[in-house]
């Protein structure tokens, strides 16, 4: 099957009518350099629409680009034959994205916590550290090529 | 003195200051290039004294992180010295959860910063 890229026009269709304060996109992207860009700036105008600040931005921006490089770089090894699948939730208070590549997957729990004394100046391994941190919710598939990232926010009052 | 795309060097005293010239450090081309100009700056311009001021950065990724490790590696092998300054509060959060702020000196601002080289 070919792989197809929407244009960033057609993200309107998107919408549910049934729940207009929710925006969901699933794109494929490429395992290119730089392919993050192709759903990024939609994700991020989103999440303002929806009302979130500036800080919770940055940190679901970070979480997002971090796994979508990962599955290109480190899931699909930029193999141009290979896909990485991103969908987006964007509701005032649910943020989630899940990516899967088509790579053989990782263990997760086998990253070195970069944290450590020893693993400090070790110039990679900190997006997946990231991602954890500044989202609520992190799961892996059992293979491994797959995370769901989910940022939660309570309700505005009133 | 080499031409720079992704930063802007500039000099009070000794110290060389950094300014970058991305507001988001993260595409992988540009923190490449990134990554050649400030090695450039310890390696070939020989500088002992970096200040890498963060004013205008509203985003970086890991891998910029990981060029910033590098720098530091390199500027303390060659007997320099580098701090930072001029960090908004949601990159300070990235450093403080990878525990990089234990290997770099981070200031308030540059003003902070130029101090603390004398």
């Amino acid at each position: 099957m070919a792989h197809k890229i929407p244009p960033a026009e057609s993200s309107a269709e998107a919408f549910s009518p049934e729940d207009a304060s929710e925006w969901r996109r699933t794109i494929e992207l490429p395992s290119e350099r730089g392919a993050s860009r192709l759903i990024m700036e939609d994700l991020l105008e989103q999440l303002g629409v929806h009302g979130w600040s500036p800080s919770d931005i940055f940190a679901i921006h970070l979480a997002a680009e971090e796994a979508i490089v990962n599955a290109i770089m480190h899931g699909n090894k930029f193999d141009p034959a290979k896909i990485v699948r991103v969908a987006c939730v964007v509701s005032p208070t649910l943020a989630r994205i899940e990516v899967t590549d088509e790579g053989a997957g990782f263990s997760p729990a086998a990253v070195p916590d970069c944290r450590l004394d020893e693993r400090l100046e070790a110039p990679s391994g900190r997006g997946v550290m990231l991602m954890k941190t500044f989202m609520t919710r992190i799961e892996y598939n059992a293979r491994g090529n797959r995370v769901l990232m989910e940022k939660q926010r309570p309700p505005a009052e009133g | 003195m080499a031409t720079h795309r992704r930063i802007d060097v500039s000099k009070i005293g000794d110290v060389s200051i950094v300014r970058f010239l991305d507001k988001k450090i993260l595409d992988e081309a540009s923190i490449l290039e990134l990554g050649t100009e400030l090695f450039g700056l310890v390696e070939q311009d020989n500088r002992k004294s970096l200040l890498l001021n963060f004013s205008g950065v509203e985003f970086l990724s890991s891998a910029a992180l990981g060029k910033l490790i590098t720098l530091d590696r390199k500027v303390k092998s060659h007997k320099g010295r580098m701090k930072m300054s001029s960090i908004r509060p949601e990159i300070l959060e990235v450093f403080q959860i990878t525990k990089l702020n234990k290997i770099f000196d981070i200031r308030k601002d540059e003003a902070e910063a130029i101090s603390a080289f004398e």
